[in-house]
């Protein structure tokens, strides 16, 4: 091999570079299509409202991944960029409406990106020095300080009312007004795609090479050139102008920002929806916004707990899969390769299949005790799967009870199994 | 005579009470090849630190081609032209060998902070981090997580790490400890090929290494520079021979 590249050093580049191309390229465009063609299988306003949901928290959780998986930097208020972008957004619309600007709509997210981003090189100034505690600790006091500051400055945050707005008055953009929600979809969309894109273009720039180093290794960064402060300072920008976006996507699509766009609740949430798709791939988040924004608008219409379950998740997926959905996905990588994935199926239906049923009847024992505990009184009916009955009888009890032990014994005597047959298909040679 | 390449006046470092480096002074002249070499906890490694900004010194000063350093951070240090490596491996163990290195090259090759660039498309980052993978041997390692290799591998990524910025001035600290014969023999090679017209600074305590390779050697003991010269004027140096040279020696055979 090194002789070949001796004799031709331009080749073997060459062709790993066209590889890495062609194998960057395929993921944009399924996904362009993707989100050109969701609206035509899901055609609900209810479906549409919750795409465009789902799609700015992806452009959300993709900005706040610019810091935490890119950079090691842990923000606990992250939302303040998102809140502030929005609220900005929002303002303008009202100028637009107010003065008669000739605005088109579409250019507004550009604004709330740049107001984003002003605030952020305003606080990473000095919240960038380091990427520990300090930088986590100036987060959530910043954080807390701007939430606080939305009751007070009620010129620019509205109070409690928050400020809102219609988004109708822009200048028409190619005659389309966005009084409709599947035109807000495909503003929101192509938005999306250009930020996931400028993201990732953003992570294969010299300075978003050097935030991995200085993530891995800010003292070594320091010894190669590059000042591990200035190197957080881009990525917190970056990340700032990207979660400004977000908020200007949030203004037009909800056309009203309140306190709860900026607090550390929605911080929280963020941190959730990253960590939960993982931190560790570019894709990661957009994963964790979808299964959130899934289990929220969905699970949320089945049970009041829904908060209980996404919790859950998140703790099984910080001690058993600290690589997040995506980790999860990735770590197939090595068994497909080997061509061997196909032996884990078997094992996969013998574990996990049991294991879900186990939960279920742990979420059903769950669901129960609520009932019990708060219904009103004298209403002892209850639906869970599809089947009513009583909640003050033993019977049901008994039975989710059950099947909650026998689904999780079984996913308990069968995980051996699954281990070596999860090793076998990671060791490269032997029978396949 | 020319300015030296590295020129140490009156450095001093203590840390609490300890005064653990006395007060050197030690020039290095240009395209020098200089050993330090010294007993276990001499402080060589904390005078490598005092050199490259890592700790502030006590007092005096550092001067790299006649420019005081004081005050200077290490990256702005790194930019002056003056690279180093570290006796624990210091590298990027979640970024892959191509990265390691290509991160190496970026500012050297004038990148900055650029976010208009894409460092794949860069033909001249690609190649130059191959041609240094080449030439420690890693290049069948490309693609692999650094933390993942041997340790000799990690050595040998740490010399390429330093030495692809292309450094005038760089210092290596103990680059082969811990490394078998055959390993240390193809690292010394490399070393000298490398830094060919090139200033070097090393800390070794494998004494075939150091005479092989060191134009001048200094031999400090307790924080200060007992004898400095010629390989052959310090091995033939009885205060040498009595503090450290001695017992290091015998201690090869
Ligand atoms: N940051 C520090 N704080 C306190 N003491 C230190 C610090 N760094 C080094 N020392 C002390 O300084 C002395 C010299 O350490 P140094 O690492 O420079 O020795 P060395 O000559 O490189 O030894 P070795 O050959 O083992 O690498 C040691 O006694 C060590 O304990
Ligand atoms: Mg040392």
């Amino acid at each position: 091999m090194n002789d070949q590249l001796k004799t031709d050093p331009s080749k073997p580049a060459q062709r790993m570079r066209a590889g890495s191309m062609t194998l960057t390229l395929g993921p944009w465009i399924v996904a362009a299509i993707a989100l050109l063609v969701m609206p035509y299988i899901f055609t609900s306003n209810s479906a549409l409202t919750i795409m465009n949901q789902m799609w700015i928290t992806v452009v959300f959780a993709l900005a706040y991944n610019m810091l935490l998986g890119q950079g090691g930097m842990l923000s606990f208020g992250h939302a303040v960029y998102m809140g502030l972008g929005g609220f900005f957004c929002m303002h303008l619309m009202n100028y637009i409406e107010d003065f008669g600007l000739a605005f088109p709509l579409p250019l507004l997210p550009l604004f709330g990106g740049l107001f984003g981003m002003g605030f952020a090189m305003i606080i990473g100034s000095f919240s960038t020095s380091g990427a520990g505690t300090r930088f986590a600790m100036i987060s959530l006091g910043v954080g807390e300080l701007i939430a606080a500051c939305s009751v007070i400055i009620v010129a620019f945050f509205g109070g409690e009312e928050g400020i809102s707005g219609d988004r109708t008055y822009g200048l028409p953009f190619f005659g389309v007004e966005f009084l409709k929600q599947i035109e807000v979809y495909y503003l929101i969309s192509f938005w999306l795609m250009l930020s996931a894109v400028l993201m990732y273009l953003f992570s294969r720039t010299p300075v978003g090479r050097m935030a991995n180093a200085v993530r891995d290794n800010p003292e070594r960064a320091q010894f190669l050139g590059y000042s591990a402060r200035w190197v957080r300072f881009y990525s917190f920008c970056a990340s700032g102008f990207f979660c400004g976006i977000a908020g200007g996507l949030f203004a037009i699509s909800y056309e009203i920002l309140t306190e709860e766009n900026l607090n550390a609740t929605s911080s929280g949430v963020i941190l959730l929806v990253t960590f939960l798709g993982g931190v560790g791939f570019f894709f990661g988040p957009i994963i964790g916004a979808i299964a959130f924004t899934l289990l929220q608008t969905v699970l949320s219409l089945q049970t009041e707990l829904w908060a209980i379950y996404v919790g859950g998740l998140f703790l099984a997926t910080v001690m058993f899969f600290p690589g997040g959905l995506a980790g999860l996905m990735m770590m197939h990588v090595p068994a497909l390769r080997l061509g061997k994935a196909g032996g884990l199926v078997m094992p996969y239906i013998k574990t996990l299949i049991p294991g879900a049923i186990g939960v279920l009847g742990v979420c059903a024992l769950i669901e129960m005790t609520f009932h019990f505990r708060h219904a009103a009184k004298g209403d002892h009916e209850m639906t869970l799967f599809w089947t009513t009955f009583d909640s003050h009888t033993v019977m049901p009890w008994l039975i989710a009870g059950i099947v909650a032990a026998v689904g999780l014994g079984v996913a308990r005597a069968t995980a051996p199994a699954m281990k070596e047959a999860w090793d076998e298909a990671n060791t490269a040679g032997g029978a396949s | 005579m020319s300015t030296a390449a590295l020129e140490l006046t009156g450095l001093k470092k203590s840390f609490g009470k300890a005064e653990i480096i006395r007060g050197i002074d030690l020039s290095i002249g240009k395209a020098e090849r200089h050993a330090i070499i010294g007993p276990n906890g001499a402080g060589k490694s904390t005078l490598f630190n005092l050199i490259t900004a890592r700790f502030p010194p006590s007092a005096g000063t550092v001067k790299l081609h006649g420019e005081d350093l004081a005050g200077l951070e290490p990256y702005q240090i790194n930019r002056k032209g003056l690279s180093r490596s570290f006796q624990i491996t210091n590298i990027f163990p979640k970024m892959t060998v191509f990265e390691n290195v290509r991160c190496a090259l970026l500012w050297s090759q004038g990148y900055k902070y650029s976010f208009w660039n894409l460092v794949n498309r860069s033909r001249a980052l690609t190649e130059g981090a191959e041609a240094i993978l080449e030439q420690i041997n890693l290049l069948e390692r490309r693609d692999l997580p650094a933390g993942t290799l041997s340790y000799a591998e990690q050595r040998a990524l740490e010399i390429g790490i330093t030495i692809a910025g292309g450094a005038d001035v760089i210092m290596l600290d103990e680059p082969t400890a811990g490394m078998s014969h055959s390993e240390t023999d193809y690292i010394t090679d490399l070393i000298m090929k490398v830094t060919e017209g090139k200033t070097l600074i090393m800390v070794e305590h494998d004494m075939g290494v150091v005479f092989g390779l060191a134009d001048r050697i200094s031999v400090l003991v307790y924080g200060e520079i007992i004898a400095t010269g010629k390989p052959e004027d310090v091995r033939a140096d009885p205060k040498v021979q009595e503090a450290y040279l001695g017992a290091a020696l015998e201690a090869e055979h």
